[in-house]
């Protein structure tokens, strides 16, 4: 019996008066809707198979394609739409639990783009940076120490260990298997580049990266991949992942065609078999559990690494994030709503968790009005799209952001979502390595540093409009922000005033 | 001198290369204008590796220091200029193909009006500025630089 046919959501259009018949979108198409037809004497299309990651767009020398979106349609209902219908006839057709990837794309509302920056007039003058000083650079990590001397009054030195960033932005968790080696070497070069940080998400880290220990954090998840003394050792930091934002309250799944020879060795898993991480640290079922693990790494690591702990912006977050600073974190990541992912259940990633925005206005608030502020940095991410929602970010009580989505963008996602199916013609999520080729590291490199300098450049532009030349004075100044068509109690949440106020 | 050079690891196979070299010398203005004339024109670029192939590889002219192509050219249509570009001259050519059989890397091929054999001049014999095949390549897997 054949499956009923479900319309294509997106038409390949060729414009024949342009095609010359390279063939280039055929042979760059890993999902082979491309074709040169011999008993046409002419290129077809196949829409059905298409995903819409637009490689055949960007690289038709005659700009003869595009993708549009289909006319054809279903009896127009409101309560019924398009993709909720297609849902139910695939679920109908295969049992199964729907797959997606990259971030929750409904239509819920974005915090950041209601909310407004400052900027001086008159009476405090704004700064020019680039004629004066405006500094950037970030430590991440805990500031509460007390103050000690020795018996001949000097200063001890009891700061722990400590990140340095010279901009408040970092690559975050994307594991070696989700996406290509490519796409690592890719952030980690980057992250040397700039000063900053990469991680390694829940992957393990290939051999070949140990040279870019300084910049990389490593990641200790549930599924514990990879995880063994020389990794730890090698890190500038350690995150504990505990959750993440696409997928609250589940683990991780790897689709065993995405394990590969190297995947495998690095996991220390199997080849070929899905690696799937629980959905709890099976060792961690209260706070002084994890203060254990906490330990454990820093015991291991002779205390000499900031350790992490990352978890998805849920209902009770700040209570959660009161409760992790106190476990002994150096640092909180807290991954919103929005945040990406490889592969997670459409309807875990489109209705678990909340806005970043709101978590973490509420955390910064809980830990100030409990005075463990400083015994933790925040860094947040999910969906953190320029450097304008970084500055609100951090005007909001953040020490830094976590990018991931933006920066693969920068390597050539076209957010087609379809990472889970291990094709990615743009040479990110996938292991195939005729596509992991597409990605030549050095232009990947020069693409996220080019795109960390300019937000850096925004960055310094906007505190410089508010007459703020450092980002410690930028950080939980929420009288910087308005919000714009807010109610009260979104206002409330997010600690600042509607504009006009 | 200044030479293209490719990297294997990064060639995609895609045959983008062959067509911008197609366009560099065919003297249209934009490159659509191709459609139904490819076969008038033959890139001095091939692709190296069938579709299925691991490793790909675009070829043409390695402007060698001692080139065996102008050696042998029984007309002395082929002659190294002051930058060390080797160049044919095809009022002189004669069309005996003796470079198409000597060179090693079979980056000389005929012309398409049969008449006298083509190569690359890095596109200093058109208006492109410079090598075409380079400023399209979308992986970065031809190069053109100075190297020992």
């Amino acid at each position: 019996m054949i499956d009923m046919f479900i319309p294509p959501e997106y038409e390949v259009v060729r414009n024949t008066e342009l095609c010359i018949g390279c063939r280039v979108c055929e042979r760059q198409c890993a999902n082979e809707v491309h074709k040169y037809d011999k008993d046409l004497g002419k290129m077809i299309a196949d829409s059905t198979k298409c995903v819409n990651c637009h490689r055949c767009v960007a690289l038709c020398p005659t700009h003869a394609l595009k993708i549009v979106k289909s006319d054809d349609t279903y009896k127009l209902n409101y309560n019924w739409p398009q993709r909720a219908m297609n849902e139910i006839y695939r679920q109908a057709a295969t049992g199964g639990v729907l797959l997606s990837s990259m971030g929750n794309p409904t239509e819920n509302p974005i915090y950041f783009n209601k909310i407004l920056v400052n900027a001086s007039q008159v009476t405090n003058p704004p700064i020019d940076p680039l004629r004066e000083p405006m500094e950037t650079t970030v430590y991440l990590g805990k500031k509460d120490v007390e103050i000690k001397r020795d018996a001949r009054g000097r200063l001890k030195d009891t700061l722990p260990p400590q990140l340095k960033l010279t901009t408040p932005i970092m690559f975050s968790a994307m594991s070696y298997g989700s996406i290509s080696y490519n796409a690592h070497e890719s952030l980690a070069r980057a992250a040397e580049e700039l000063g900053i940080y990469y991680n390694t998400g829940e992957g393990g880290l290939h051999t070949d990266f140990y040279k870019y220990g300084k910049n990389t954090i490593v990641q200790v998840a549930s599924g514990r991949f990879g995880v063994h003394e020389q990794y730890l050792m090698t890190a500038a930091a350690i995150e504990i992942k505990m959750g993440q934002g696409a997928k609250p309250g589940i683990g991780g799944h790897l689709p065993g065609m995405k394990i590969s020879d190297d995947v495998s060795k690095t996991r220390m898993i199997p080849k070929g078999v899905d690696a799937i991480s629980p959905a709890p640290h099976h060792d961690i079922y209260s706070i002084e559990d994890l203060r254990q693990l906490i330990y454990s790494l820093k015991e291991a690591t002779a205390y000499t690494k900031p350790v992490i702990v990352k978890v998805a912006a849920v209902h009770n977050v700040a209570a959660i994030a009161s409760g992790i600073a106190r476990s002994g974190a150096d640092i909180i990541a807290i991954d919103g709503y929005r945040g990406g992912t490889g592969a997670a259940p459409t309807r875990i990633r489109d209705n678990v968790g909340i806005p970043i925005e709101l978590a973490l206005a509420q955390v910064d608030e809980r830990l100030r009005q409990e005075g463990i502020r400083d015994s933790v940095s925040i860094v947040v991410g999910g969906s953190i799209h320029s450097s304008s929602d970084v500055v609100k970010a951090i005007a909001l009580g953040a020490d830094a952001c976590y990018i991931a989505t933006a920066a693969v963008m920068a390597l050539g996602c076209h957010l087609c979502r379809s990472c889970h199916a291990g094709k990615c013609n743009w040479g990110i999520a996938t292991q195939r390595p005729d596509l992991v080729k597409r990605l030549n590291p050095d232009i990947g490199k020069q693409r996220l540093v080019n795109l960390v300098h300019a937000w850096t450049h925004e960055i310094q532009e906007m505190m410089g409009g508010m007459g703020i030349n450092s980002i410690e004075a930028l950080r939980g100044n929420r009288l910087m922000l308005r919000g714009v068509g807010l109610n009260e109690t979104e206002l409330r949440i997010l600690g600042i005033k509607h504009a006009g106020e | 001198m200044k030479r293209i050079y490719v990297n294997e690891e990064w060639c995609l196979g895609c045959h983008l290369c062959e067509y911008e070299c197609m366009y560099a010398n065919s003297g249209l203005d934009a490159m659509f204008k191709l459609k139904g004339r490819t076969n008038e024109f033959i890139p001095r670029i091939k692709v190296e590796g069938d579709d299925g192939s691991q490793i790909h590889f675009a070829v043409n002219c390695r402007h060698c220091t001692n080139a065996i192509c102008v050696k042998s050219c029984i007309a002395g249509a082929l002659s190294k200029d002051e930058y060390g570009v080797v160049r044919i001259n095809k009022d002189k050519c004669v069309g005996c193909y003796t470079c198409v059989l000597v060179c090693p890397f079979g980056a000389i091929m005929p012309a398409p009006d049969g008449k006298a054999a083509q190569k690359c001049a890095l596109c200093t014999d058109n208006i492109m500025g410079e090598p075409n095949c380079v400023k399209n390549c979308p992986n970065n897997a031809i190069v053109f630089e100075e190297r020992d």
